[in-house]
């Protein structure tokens, strides 16, 4: 809207360059304007979400509970060649800042955080604990070794001045079903705490299933709707788009109520003489991926739909005019059409599916929780948040290369709400 | 009425198929929201057909329950304000980058669609870190932030969608006879634009209606939303009452899906673009 103005009385010796500065100028105006509608939305999402999010990223990674309880028993550490049970002085160090943490009630936090990589390091320190509490002086490292001989483990103090580190790669590793040993090598993780590879491949099959699911059973419904005439297919829209509308804690309360032993589904199986006694319905994969496919299938259906709605349908009937049976007709001239949308629509569903949570947290079995539910369980229940953020950074990680391949694909300028 | 006149014998049969295929598809998409419904006029509270008898004594105990009106009220609050916010700050953004010459236009607006692809269960535990830091958690305040940036990528996209079919010559023209740029916005582009705004808005204010996992997380139980009280009594034991709630968020779908249909045929009809 703003205007360059041009020189009033311009004579033909018009100065070229300044009237380009002019324009220019203008121009930055202008794009300072259109910039600050932008900014408030954009300073809006990056103090609230992206802000949190990159903290959270920090979170993966972090490693403060033995720093800041510990400083003068990591100092001492540092002086320590690993080959031998360190000396007095570093026993010395941890006995005294023990005090602290008993004061404090903090020796807990600082055992749960070796105890992640030394098994039953957590009772171990809580009971050095009462050890200083009974006081009496040193020298602190042979009552330490009376107490207990794992306090001469040079692995143990290994990974007490690890943990005494800035960063540590801890959560990322087991997220990933690795650990480091005590020389800082990487390998697998003990069996008992490899779970979370399972976990992921669990989370990204369990989102091939439901997207090829909503593929199959959406695919030929777009085609339909895309076919019908506008009067036809405005009322069959409805049908797609109440569900959609609808709350997903209301659709998935129906499958609770549709699918549970003695539900809707089971009466039916039972009256129609299908089965002779009630099957289990819920509570497993079948369940799970039965509700998130009922829930996915409209972001599957609109995309290929609006695709499709753009295909002439003479392409078709040349086809066939051309000597193309239907079938041939249909699988080489029109579905290679209908790919965008095909690739749109799944690529959205699988991205959104492997987000889930509140679904498979309701209608799920233990087996069927995906990625979301342990990164939930561990900010809840283990308190363990480092761990729950290394969860998340990951899964933050591929959806974002999802999402990006999404952009890159269809452009999320192209997604249409309705 | 699918196949056309030249079908053979066997292509009319598949295309029978192919319609039988449909007709099951959209039973399976409508199937579950209908079959919720009646069970919440039952006199018992069992979930099994035929019905024993009809009663209204679940919605009068949705309405009754100290509870189940609380939570109402909070989600109330908690969407209108999300809503505004939501509106206002999005429909700046897409009149901005609609504009056409802000730098780092694509990323810009791929940040501000994020919030509606990054996992949610992410979007709550980074916020319920984050938020504590400032003394957020469990305050109103913090959940009407949360639910309002999950709310505005709904906005720019559909306002972005109107804007693109918008005619620019004509806030030229109101310019060149001596309108003010706000005039100009306030009597030629916000009446154009509306339709996308408010149906902007009614996708903001659903997704603030209709969220949980994130107040599963910043909420204390002053702050307990609707279907925050529907996920916990899903988790204990499914009561009649929560069918009843069902019923009633349905038919607010279908209210909101109505609109949403009639402000597009009101845009298209401004725009001149449909019948």
């Amino acid at each position: 809207m703003a205007v360059a103005a041009l020189p009033g009385e311009a004579g033909p010796d018009v100065d070229r360059t300044s009237l380009k500065t002019k324009l220019r100028r203008a121009e930055r105006v202008n794009r300072a304007r259109s910039f600050s509608l932008v900014a408030p939305l954009l300073l809006f999402v990056l103090a609230v979400f992206a802000l949190p999010i990159g903290l959270m990223l920090v979170r993966a990674v972090e490693n403060t509970e033995v720093r800041e309880t510990m400083p003068r028993t990591i100092a001492a550490l540092d002086g320590w060649d690993g080959q031998a049970t360190p000396g007095e002085d570093v026993f010395a160090a941890f006995a005294d800042e023990l005090v602290q943490t008993q004061k404090d009630r903090t020796t807990a936090l600082v055992g749960k955080r070796i105890n992640y990589e030394v098994p039953g390091a957590r009772s171990r320190f809580l009971k050095a604990g009462r050890l200083v509490d009974a006081g009496g002086g040193g020298p602190w490292r042979e009552k330490f070794l009376a107490a207990d001989p794992e306090w001469g483990s040079v692995e143990f103090w290994a990974i007490m001045k690890r943990a005494g580190a800035t960063f540590t790669p801890y959560y990322l590793l087991t997220s990933l079903d690795l650990r480091q040993d005590a020389q800082g090598a990487v390998g697998r993780n003990f069996a008992d705490q490899s779970i979370f590879v399972d976990i992921f491949f669990r989370t990204i099959w369990i989102s091939l299933l439901v997207t090829l699911a909503t593929l199959v059973l959406g695919y030929p419904v777009a085609h339909l709707l895309a076919i019908l005439p506008p009067r036809h297919a405005n009322v069959l829209m409805i049908l797609v788009l109440l569900p959609f509308t609808t709350s997903i804690l209301v659709r998935t309360t129906a499958w609770i109520v549709l699918l549970q032993s003695n539900g809707v589904l089971n009466d039916i199986l039972l009256a129609l003489n299908l089965t002779t006694e009630r099957v289990q319905l819920i509570f497993n994969r079948f369940g799970t991926v039965l509700a998130m496919t009922h829930i996915q299938l409209p972001f599957t259906i609109l995309p290929i739909y609006s695709v499709m709605k753009s295909i002439p349908p003479s392409h078709l009937r040349a086809a066939r005019s051309l000597g193309a049976g239907p079938l041939t007709a249909f699988v080489s001239v029109y579905m290679p059409q209908t790919l965008p949308g095909v690739g749109a629509g799944c690529l959205l569903t699988f991205i959104l599916s492997l987000g889930y949570y509140i679904t498979p947290a309701l209608v799920g079995g233990p087996q069927d929780q995906m990625v979301s539910y342990f990164v939930a369980l561990y900010t809840n229940r283990e308190m363990n948040w480092g761990q729950a953020s290394a969860l998340g950074a990951i899964l933050l990680l591929i959806t974002l290369a999802l999402y990006a391949l999404f952009n890159r694909l269809v452009g999320i300028d192209k997604v249409k709400l309705g | 009425m699918l196949a056309p006149s030249y079908a053979t014998p066997r292509e009319k049969l598949s295309y029978f198929v192919f319609a039988l295929f449909c007709a099951l598809v959209f039973l399976f998409l409508i199937g579950p929201i209908l079959v919720i419904m009646p069970l919440s006029f039952s006199s018992e509270p069992w979930f099994t057909y035929p019905l024993p008898g009809l009663s209204l004594r679940w919605y009068i105990d949705f309405f009754t329950d100290e509870r189940w009106r609380i939570a109402l009220q909070n989600s109330g609050i908690v969407a209108l304000f999300a809503t505004l916010i939501a509106t206002g700050l999005g429909t700046l953004a897409a009149l901005g980058l609609s504009r056409g010459n802000v730098p780092f236009a694509g990323l810009i607006l791929s940040i501000l669609i994020s919030p509606m692809i990054v996992p949610v269960v992410i979007v709550a535990v980074a916020m319920f870190f984050g938020f504590a830091a400032v003394g957020l958690n469990n305050t109103y305040l913090g959940l009407i932030l949360a639910h309002a940036i999950l709310g505005t990528p709904f906005v720019v996209i559909t306002v972005t969608a109107t804007l693109t079919g918008f005619d620019r010559t004509l806030t030229r023209a109101a310019a060149s006879l001596g309108a003010s740029p706000w005039t100009a916005f306030r009597t030629i582009t916000l009446p154009l634009i509306a339709p996308g705004v408010t149906s902007g808005a009614l996708f903001a204010f659903v997704t603030s209606w209709d969220e949980v996992v994130v107040a599963l997380f910043l909420a204390s139980p002053d702050q307990r939303t609707l279907p925050r009280q529907m996920f916990s009594g899903i988790r204990e034991q499914i009561s009649p009452t929560i069918t009843a709630a069902a019923t009633l968020l349905v038919f607010f779908a279908a209210l909101l899906m109505l609109t949403l249909e009639l402000l597009r045929r009101r845009s298209e009809r401004l725009r001149g673009t449909g019948g």
